[in-house]
């Protein structure tokens, strides 16, 4: 059994260590929000936040996350920089197919953290792990810099 | 079962007076169906359903039901626009749930009794019929008003959800009249608004799927489970045309979660309770294949053999005048050869779907593209009849055409594994990353060769265009659409060229010999088309000594659509002001003009080359003639998203074959464009009050040419073949 903390909650899980944090989220918990892009860490959309880091999911095994602290999409509102990456999302309907975007807006959270006035170049740095086939990156960064409007 | 068969739809009322291509479609079987769309209907149990598109609840919830798949592109949104638009529902009550299959009621108008979503026609196809429907459920509730309240159904107004009559002060919500308003008669005849009555349609309704895509509840295929369900993970052959020899399933069965292996046509599946599991047991599985029969020539073998194909007359697509003998007597020849790889589509959520065999029929739950062929084909393959397969619609993690294929190939995969194991368990199949970009069904690498022939006085008198690539609707459901040798959709863009040249050829070389699955690319024809004619006649303004706008317009005489368009790009963009250069930099703006799916865009690219070659795109200024503007931030969206995807494509990707193997598998191999690669995008929209016409695609095939022709501005220098080789630009 291994414990996980994820989202403020505690969990027991009867998977095997090696098992990537990404399948035991979405499979064993069914916490689906976090998404299977590539399985190597080329794409950012399985990015889950370990104590405020942000990680790829699907290359973590299970047993690195233990005794850390998970986030996911699922509790993105719960505290005030992830609540307005989401607004700000949803003011400017940055969306299209919608499946990168739970790990984008984790990477965005996780940039806005350690920066509160990102340049475009910031974004770039931090967002270009993230890839959006829709190509919403326009919106991606004007959003980023709406919710740093925001928490000013 | 049903043979399938091509029906030319163009004459439909509802498609007079659009140019271009108009795809039919018809199964038979459902011949009768094609007329029988929007039947209403009454139900008084929940509230008040006037028609197969709209459901009022008591709780005053508006739902639209949407007959096209949401795969990024907004149609759920613009659908649920158009229908509260005529019912004046309020916006922020309006909900959107994904249609059932049933080509009896949700068929696709502009391909007939088939229902299914593509050639960007969801918006144009149901225009019509979501404006009736809605102008039938707004005129309901107006006579269950003015029953209730006696008055005259003309002194009633609605606004917002709210049926009120001004004079006595009356107001009923929808919820409160749902119940009386499915007791009034269905009314034959509605009133349609005026365009300058619109409230929603052309001004901001923010998309209905926003809020559950951004707190990870929206439901995609990857995301559901069925109580018993295994997941299924596949080892696929690694040629095209190769089959199982044998393979040993011992160590595979031995990982832990594994509960089956079974051959199948496709390959041999791993089942197991979870993915994780599903994969280690493939990894773990040991298949011999029989590559006798497979696939084995690269992809620089087959460009070699289209070259040379090229230089022979191929079918003819379309004959202007004569080219010959306008090229006999020209003063000068333009010649240049475009080469096009195979493309994969690399939507971010790999294929997958999940379906349940019970005693009456299979349940299937999928982001469905083509409800009525893959009907058909899991009937079939069952022994079930089409209307016993269920399909359960999910939001698609893009699609980009993958998802419409038509032989239904990852759904009969997924049938074969449910039939291996005698339907004792819901399957997923689950396809990984590798899995879907070897899978096949690739937008065709296509060769072109195109010459142009100038006279005396410097004037464009003749255009010859040979295009070769694999047919994508031979064998499809569209099959009747190719004629004479002829594919439309190898050919559109091309043999559509909408310059005035007075001799014009069009030939086509169609290889039967290459088995590599080809399928409709975003953009389909145009993805290529509009790269080589557009880039050629950049190539012949130069030879010529004429700036390429102005060429165009003076070739567009005859198509101010399109003229129109093109200027309201190169006005927004300042199409001849002088760009600033820094030292040591190279900058160039160039542009192109292009028709699909009935809708016109232009783009003019700005761009910088330093000395080592590197390119940035710094600036893309889009302008589009789609008709109506149903939802002009989405029609903002798609164009902004179009020119990533473009770039994409011809910045870095191509799928390459070496001895028959697909030689990439994942994101660093097959590299999509990424956010620092992403210049800045304008868009710009001409008014009108035609019917709307498509926008999931249009934005696509004009924005290559225009960025490789303000690289030769830039460096003098032509890139004839993509994905673009950055180096060759080294000053």
């Amino acid at each position: 059994m291994i414990q996980l903390d994820i989202n403020g909650r505690a969990h027991q899980v009867d998977v095997a260590p090696d098992t990537p944090l990404l399948w035991v989220l979405r499979d064993t918990l069914q916490l689906t929000g976090t998404k299977y892009g590539c399985g190597q860490a080329l794409c950012g959309a399985c990015t889950v936040h370990l104590d405020g880091t942000p990680v790829r999911s699907c290359v973590l095994p299970v047993s690195a996350a233990a005794g850390g602290k998970i986030s996911t999409i699922e509790a993105i509102d719960g505290e005030r920089v992830g609540q307005a990456v989401q607004d700000a999302w949803r003011r400017l309907d940055v969306v299209q197919c919608g499946y990168c975007q739970s790990g984008q807006m984790m990477s965005a959270v996780a940039l806005l953290r350690q920066n509160r006035r990102p340049s475009d170049a910031d974004i770039d740095a931090a967002m270009s792990g993230n890839l959006c086939r829709c190509a919403t990156y326009q919106r991606i960064r004007a959003a980023i810099h709406d919710a740093a409007k925001a928490l000013a | 079962m049903s043979e399938i068969v091509i029906e030319n739809l163009s004459r439909r009322h509802f498609l007079q007076g659009s140019a271009g291509l108009t795809l039919g479609f018809c199964l038979p079987g459902l011949a009768a169906a094609a007329d029988a769309s929007a039947k209403a209907g009454t139900s008084a149990t929940a509230g008040f359903e006037p028609n197969a598109f709209l459901r009022i609840g008591m709780d005053n919830t508006v739902t639209v039901i949407a007959k096209h798949l949401e795969m990024g592109q907004g149609t759920h949104t613009g659908l649920a626009t158009i229908v509260a638009e005529e019912l004046d529902a309020d916006w922020q009550s309006v909900k959107v749930e994904g249609a059932p299959a049933d080509a009896k009621r949700y068929n696709n108008l502009a391909w007939g009794p088939a229902q299914g979503t593509g050639g960007s026609s969801a918006i144009a196809n149901s225009w019509e019929q979501l404006r009736q429907a809605g102008a039938t459920g707004r005129a309901m509730l107006v006579a269950a008003a003015a029953r209730r309240w006696q008055v005259g159904a003309a002194d009633i107004v609605v606004r917002d959800g709210v049926v009120s009559h001004p004079a006595t002060g009356r107001k009923a919500s929808f919820g409160e009249l749902a119940a009386d308003a499915a007791r009034e008669k269905v009314p034959t005849a509605v009133r349609l608004k005026d365009p300058a009555e619109f409230r929603l349609i052309g001004k901001q309704a923010k998309r209905r799927d926003s809020h559950a895509k951004t707190d990870g509840s929206a439901r995609f295929t990857q995301d559901v489970f069925l109580p018993g369900m295994l997941v299924a993970v596949v080892a696929h052959p690694p040629t095209f045309g190769a089959t199982v020899k044998s393979f040993d399933a011992g160590k595979a069965k031995a990982v832990k979660g594994v509960v089956d292996v079974v051959r199948i046509p496709q390959g041999v599946a791993v089942l197991a309770t979870d993915t994780w599991s599903a994969k280690l047991g493939r990894d773990a599985l040991s298949v011999v294949w029989d590559e006798s029969a497979a696939f084995k020539l690269g992809t620089d073998e087959i460009l070699a053999r289209y070259q040379a194909l090229a230089r022979t007359p191929g079918a003819v697509a379309k004959q202007v005048g004569e080219f010959d003998k306008a090229r006999a007597g020209a003063a000068r020849v333009v010649s240049a050869a475009y080469d096009f790889p195979y493309l994969a589509h690399a939507a971010m959520e790999p294929m997958n779907c999940v379906i349940r065999l019970g005693a009456d029929g299979c349940e299937v739950w999928n982001g469905e593209q083509m409800q009525t062929v893959d009907q058909h084909a899991l009937a079939r393959l069952f022994g079930l009849q089409p209307e016993q397969v269920k399909i359960n619609m999910l939001f698609a993690g893009g699609s980009f055409g993958r998802r419409a294929c038509k032989d239904s190939d990852y759904l009969m995969e997924a049938a074969q594994i449910v039939k291996a194991i005698n339907g004792r368990a819901p399957v997923k199949l689950v396809w990984l990353r590798e899995d879907d970009m070897r899978g096949g069904y690739y937008r065709p690498l296509f060769h072109h060769a195109l010459e142009a022939a100038i006279d005396g006085r410097g004037q464009l008198v003749g255009w010859r265009h040979r295009l070769v690539g694999q047919s994508i609707l031979a064998g499809s459901p569209f099959a009747g659409m190719v004629k004479n040798g002829i594919d439309a959709v190898s050919v559109e863009g091309a043999s559509t060229l909408p310059y005035a040249i007075p001799n014009l050829q069009v030939e086509l070389h169609t290889p039967t010999d290459i088995p590599v699955p080809v399928l409709w690319w975003r953009s389909v024809g145009s993805s290529h088309t509009a790269f080589s004619t557009e880039a050629f006649l950049d190539e012949v303004s130069g030879a010529i000594g004429q700036d390429p706008l102005a060429l165009r317009l003076q070739l567009l005489a005859g198509h101010p659509r399109h003229a129109a368009v093109l200027k309201l790009a190169a006005d927004k963009a300042g199409w001849g002001a002088p760009l600033k250069v820094q030292a040591g930099e190279r900058r160039g703006r160039g542009l192109a003009v292009h028709e699909s799916f009935n809708s016109i865009v232009a783009h003019v690219a700005e761009v910088t080359v330093a000395k080592d070659g590197a390119l940035k795109v710094d600036r893309v200024v889009c302008a589009v003639d789609c008709g109506t503007v149903v939802n002009p931030d989405n029609v903002r969206s798609q164009l902004e998203g179009s020119v990533g995807f473009a770039l994409g494509a011809m910045l870095h990707e191509a799928i390459t074959l070496k001895e028959g193997r697909v030689e990439q598998g994942n994101f660093d191999t097959f590299p999509l464009l990424r956010i620092n690669e992403m210049p800045r995008v304008e868009v710009h929209m001409v008014p009108s009050n035609a019917a709307p016409t498509g926008i999931g695609e249009p934005g696509v095939p004009s924005v290559a040419p225009a960025v490789v022709n303000a690289i030769a501005a830039a460096t003098g220098k032509r890139l004839r073949r993509l994905p673009i080789q950055t180096g060759e630009l080294a000053a």
